[in-house]
């Protein structure tokens, strides 16, 4: 196929061939993005957690006195352990992705906790004795809390936990030693410190930003005593056989609340609220899906048009081609290749504003560069659209049958 | 009246072209539709979370922030000044009373028991607050009113309470004198809000808690709530010593500190006050920085990033698609008016003017545009539907109203009658002649 008389015919018309260009550009530049968006978001929903997510349901229990909790929670635990179908419980201050964060910052030695900008924030989750198994923490290297850690944890007026054992995930262990073993080693704050006694796998914040980041990981787990607990050990987890999680849960609160009548309940299967925590960013990402689409069809129908309009202008032209000698093929041909260069034309440009448009969202928002594939894929996906939307006129002018086309006018 | 007729006339034959392409017509509608739709939509969202929450008073509300960080260990490793202030800070603000109001500000959630056999004990929202709180808001009551500057002073168990808080309470009676309780103390009604929840609740930035959708349930005075041991939702902490039991002096922050300031030399005055105060506090060595910050209201709003950044990726997401829809109606109109060069050939020859020949184009984008709107707004209202079925805080909020309504169709005639102009010039530019020569 000769690409020379394509291109003769298309200087001829140029504002058409400026239109098809344009539209197909800004397809693929908004393509690009949204679908690198889509991409960020799906990952962030479906970052891993090192518990049983599958297993767990929880039920809340605030608003009960502080000074009986020594009592309480040992009472509600065995009451909890009695429902038929569960298999493990404990009692924790909070979860991943439940929202509820308590941050504090800590550094590699005690003068530096001070003064050194550098500290790393983690989130801290007080366990109660049964906790770690409850929730199904795995363990990496170390040991889990035992009895005495627990007995001789506790709050005083800081808020932070008077213990110095601590279990802290992979990830913090990498930030805070990189290639050392974390094991036996020792983080400070201002007046605290704690010494690590096992790593465990990554385990996600009760808030999280963003996603690839090695921070949504930094969790640091401390043990606390139930009647040192001043009221931080609010959540009892219950792990069943997924099934059961429905009908353990609702047994659980009923329990709670016959327990604590001057308490207030609030129950949860651990997915729903991983869901829960996901739920803006599924519905962005639907959102986004719904935009890509329609645009999909809205520039290959622009596409249709425009060729159909050029097909019904070219009649006598391609009629009179026909007459000496072009076969269907040949014609067919024609208007894919004049299709495929235009689309070339606009991806190429849609390519650069695809990368101009993400560098300014990088600038204002938190995203990160676009991967290279995305121009490969943008390429062929957009040719693939226009070579789709063309075949039917294309087709059209195929059909045009040499006598008649040169008779009418 | 010569004008009036051409214009119907164009019109009736617009109509007629139009009706000749009914695929094509459906098209361009259809895509201007979805086009226009998509960005009323979004629009709508963004219009609710970026709106003014108190228009009335907003340009006399102004934010005030200090620094008790240590050099060493800054608040925020990109400058940014603290967000909160600490008890002795916001307590020497509101003493020294330099603002015409000044309220300082805490957000807790709280038990509330009804005092009924079989009522069962529930969570609610609250504001742990000065007695200023009322009157620089504006916060419409329905029975009694805020408390004084008293009551503030020897904390007093009273609380204003929230309409909806009251209706399940008291039935919606006037409650004023009775008692609930909240955190096992004993609370005297001695107000009922009417409905109120300014969108975004600017004052409960950074405090914890949500920023859009309902208001909180119950309003207490802070000394007196913290004499009861409430706690903040929200507290950091800077140094060492801090402590959850004693807040007042530990080095934490945990308030909002709000000023009312009438003019452009209140403000001045302020500024230079607050100044002031941090250099007497670098030199009593509670401060080791002097800086300081002093927001009007919606711009301690835009600082803050209030409105969440997905809301704006999707509005401009949405112009990108209508941009898309426009060009594709550019190429349309201009694909059926080349078409019809004959037909326009013929007009022209028989004494149409140029002029003529574009008003008819215009008039047929203009009905495309009006259309295109007429169903945008179909589009819109189904995408704001789905947007009310969301699990976003704002989510019940988003409804289009009168401007909305409007602005639809502004957008959509503009953008059709952008669209329009390029085929309707190519039109008006063929020349009579050639036309019927070549027949």
């Amino acid at each position: 196929m000769e690409i020379l008389p394509i291109l003769a015919s298309l200087r001829k018309h140029r504002i058409p061939t400026v239109l098809i260009v344009l539209e197909i550009a800004l397809t693929c530049a908004v393509l690009c993005n949204a679908v690198f968006m889509i991409g960020q978001r799906v990952s962030a929903i479906r970052l891993p957690n090192a518990i049983d997510e599958h297993s767990l349901s929880t039920v809340g229990l605030s608003g009960t006195d502080e000074k009986t909790a020594g009592s309480d929670i040992p009472r509600n635990l065995a009451a909890l352990r009695g429902i038929p179908g569960v298999q493990a419980v404990g009692a924790i201050s909070t979860l991943p992705l439940s929202h509820n964060n308590w941050g504090w910052s800590f550094g590699t030695s005690p003068d530096e906790s001070i003064f050194n900008k550098k500290t790393v924030n983690f989130s801290l989750f007080f366990l109660g004795e049964g906790a770690d198994k409850a929730l199904g923490l795995r363990l990496l290297e170390g040991r889990f809390f035992n009895a005495d850690d627990y007995a001789d944890s506790s709050f005083g007026s800081a808020p932070l936990p008077e213990t110095h054992v601590t279990l802290v995930t992979h990830s913090i262990a990498e930030r805070m030693w990189p290639g050392q073993s974390a094991l036996g080693k020792t983080y400070y704050t201002t007046s605290h410190y704690y010494t690590v006694v096992g790593v465990i796998a990554d385990v996600l914040r009760p808030n999280i930003d963003g996603q690839g980041e090695a921070s949504n990981y930094f969790s640091a787990f401390y043990p606390m005593s139930a009647e040192g607990s001043k009221g931080n050990l609010r959540r009892y987890v219950l792990r069943s056989a997924p099934g059961d999680r429905d009908r353990v849960m609702r047994a659980a609160e009923q329990k709670l609340i016959e327990l604590n009548p001057n308490g207030v309940t609030k129950s949860a299967i651990y997915s729903d609220m991983r869901d829960q925590y996901f739920a803006d960013m599924r519905s962005m990402a639907w959102m986004l899906v719904l935009v890509c689409v329609v645009m999909l069809a809205v520039t290959a129908f622009g596409i249709v048009g425009l060729t159909s309009f050029w097909v019904g202008q070219r009649r006598q032209q391609i009629g009179i081609r026909r007459a000496v000698g072009a076969s269907r093929g040949h014609i067919m041909q024609y208007f894919q290749t004049e299709n495929f260069l235009l689309s070339g034309a606009g991806v190429v440009l849609g390519v650069a504003l695809a990368y101009g448009i993400n560098l300014y969202l990088m600038r204002h928002y938190e995203i990160t560069r676009l991967p290279w594939y995305y121009l490969p894929v943008s390429a062929i996906v957009l040719w693939g659209l226009g070579q789709l939307a063309v075949l039917g006129p294309a087709l059209r002018a195929a059909n045009v049958p040499p006598v008649v086309a040169t008779r009418s006018a | 009246m010569e004008e009036y007729e051409m214009f119907g006339y164009y019109l009736d034959l617009a109509l007629r072209s139009l009706k000749r392409n009914r695929v094509l017509t459906a098209l361009m509608v259809l895509a201007l539709a979805l086009g226009i739709g998509a960005t009323i939509t979004t629009l709508t969202v963004l219009r609710l979370l970026s709106g003014d929450p108190l228009p009335q008073k907003s340009a006399q509300l102004f934010y005030p922030q200090v620094d008790p960080y240590p050099a060493g260990k800054p608040f925020s490793r990109s400058g940014q000044m603290p967000w909160l202030m600490s008890y002795v800070d916001a307590m020497n603000l509101l003493h020294a009373g330099k603002a015409q109001r000044q309220t300082a500000l805490a957000r807790s959630r709280v038990k509330v028991m009804p005092k009924t056999q079989e009522g069962k004990p529930f969570y609610a929202d609250s504001v742990m607050t000065t007695a200023d709180f009322f009157p620089m808001f504006d916060a419409p009551f329905q029975y009694g009113a805020g408390w004084s500057a008293a009551d503030d002073d020897s904390r007093a168990q009273v609380a204003v309470i929230a309409g909806f808080l009251n209706d399940k309470l008291f039935g919606g009676a006037n409650s004023v004198g009775r008692m609930i309780r909240i955190e096992d103390h004993d609370f005297r009604v001695i107000g009922v809000l009417k409905p109120w929840a300014p969108q975004p609740r600017f004052y409960g930035l950074h405090l914890g808690g949500r920023d859009y959708g309902n208001g909180e349930g119950v309003f207490m005075p802070l000394l007196g709530a913290r004499a009861d041991g409430i706690g903040p939702s929200m507290m950091m902490s800077y140094g060492p010593g801090a402590s959850m039991e004693h807040l007042e002096t530990s080095p934490s922050i945990w308030l909002g500190v709000w000023l009312e300031l009438p003019d452009a030399s209140a403000v001045s005055a302020y500024r230079l006050f607050l100044a002031d105060y941090a250099q007497q506090q670098v030199a009593l060595g509670r401060f080791q920085k002097s800086r300081t910050a002093l927001s009007g209201l919606m711009q301690w709003l835009r600082n803050e990033h209030v409105v969440p950044d997905d809301a704006r990726l999707q509005t401009g997401m949405a112009f990108g698609f209508l941009l898309i829809c426009v060009v594709n109606t550019v190429g349309l109109l201009l694909a059926k008016c080349l078409r019809r060069s004959r037909e326009i050939g013929v007009r022209r020859a028989l004494g149409a003017s140029r002029s003529a020949i574009f008003g008819q184009f215009m008039a047929e984008a203009a009905i495309v545009g009006v259309a295109g709107g007429a169903l945008g707004l179909v589009f819109a209202e189904l995408g704001l539907w789905g947007i009310r079925h969301q699990p976003a805080q704002y989510a019940s909020l988003a409804h289009l109203n009168l401007p909305m309504f409007l602005f639809t169709f502004v957008v959509a005639l503009a953008a059709s009658l952008v669209a329009g102009l390029l085929p309707a010039w190519r039109a008006c530019a063929v020349a009579p002649a050639p036309q019927l020569k070549a027949n």
